[in-house]
């Protein structure tokens, strides 16, 4: 089968809307297709990498175990931009998984690299 | 790259986010086209970005908001064919949802 | 050259089922191919054919209709983002012991791996959303 980079667009902060969980459900089949995969995480969307996310009062699955699925696919070009972080009063000791922290224009140099870009 | 942006700029943030992460084309649509109004406060950052980038709008949300004599210097305005040969002329694009 | 389409947003709310509707007749008229449109997230809602604007409105669910029959385009439906909001053909009626369908013409449901192979075959692909 043909491989192309796919780079997925995180921008929505997850549990307000379904974005963030549903682009997850697309990674995953993107790797399992055995595609080159990266998502960044940009703006909002660093919050779905939040650690410590408490869900069962509101209902709904929570992100944090679904993100160890990622290293069982092999997903493990993550990249979050600093900007983002900053802006939000994160740092990468902040995030649930292990991710490479770049800067937004370094992230736009990897989506110019991509076949496919695909944003939620 | 090709960077469409359907939001206004008056509401999020999609605008900043394509100007910071960047370069290539910017194609304004739907709801994003109200960046392009002369006199509004996105007109500044569109001219400080357009050595950077160049700037497309889509004439059919253009004149569906009442814009259609507020377009700022240099904007390309586009119909629906020019939006599928900006998508075929760059590489990838984003849509900044 | 060879186009796909992913619509991420339901008809009406948003006006992005419009503007993918426009931009793949324009695919079209300028010679091009579509490979896929694959309808996600709440997009999944314009595949239901029991939708009935008023008179003097647009029929955004025929409109994709009559276009996925009268060009042969590959119109298909997320099976998961489908279950999830009841959009149901005559499969998933059966499997999961619903008692209608409302899939309408022209539009197939399938798996996430359908926007996937999309992603693979076609040279452009344009997300339109919210």
């Amino acid at each position: 089968m043909t491989t192309k980079k796919f780079m997925f667009v995180n921008r929505k902060a997850p549990y307000g809307t379904i974005y963030a969980w549903e682009a997850l459900e697309v990674v995953l089949i993107a790797a399992a297709f055995e595609q080159d995969v990266s998502i960044a995480f940009l703006d909002d969307g660093v919050f779905q990498l939040k650690k410590g996310h408490q869900t069962k009062d509101i209902g709904v699955k929570a992100f944090e175990k679904t993100w160890g699925a990622l290293e069982d696919y092999d997903v493990t070009k993550l990249y979050v931009a600093q900007e983002s972080l900053a802006e939000r009063g994160l740092t990468a000791d902040d995030l649930a998984i292990p991710v490479e922290v770049l800067s937004r224009a370094d992230i736009g140099k990897k989506m110019e690299e991509q076949d496919v870009l695909l944003s939620f | 790259m090709l960077h469409i942006i359907n939001k206004s700029p008056y509401d999020r943030p999609a605008l900043d986010s394509a100007l910071q992460t960047g370069e290539g084309g910017i194609l304004f649509t739907e709801d994003g086209v109200y960046a392009i109004a002369k006199g509004g406060a996105a007109e500044a950052k569109i001219k400080a970005a357009q050595g950077k980038f160049k700037f497309y709008a889509l004439g059919a949300d253009i004149d569906a908001r009442g814009l259609s004599d507020r377009v700022m210097e240099g904007i390309s305005v586009v119909d629906y064919g020019g939006f599928v040969d900006l998508v075929a002329e760059y590489k990838t694009n984003q849509s900044w949802l | 050259m060879k186009f796909a389409i992913l619509i991420n947003e339901g008809p009406y709310t948003h006006q992005a089922s419009d503007t993918a509707f426009h931009f793949a007749k324009a695919v079209l008229a300028r010679g091009h191919e579509i490979f896929r449109v694959f309808f996600y997230h709440d997009g999944v809602n314009n595949a239901t054919r029991l939708t009935t604007p008023p008179q003097d409105d647009r029929n955004i669910v025929d409109r994709w209709s009559k276009l996925a029959t009268g060009s042969e385009l590959d119109m298909v439906v997320c099976v998961a983002a489908a279950q999830r909001r009841g959009i149901v053909d005559d499969g998933e009626m059966k499997r999961n012991g619903k008692d209608a369908t409302n899939l309408a013409p022209g539009f197939r449901i399938s798996g996430l791996g359908q926007l996937v192979e999309a992603g693979i075959q076609a040279d452009r692909i344009v997300v339109f959303g919210d």
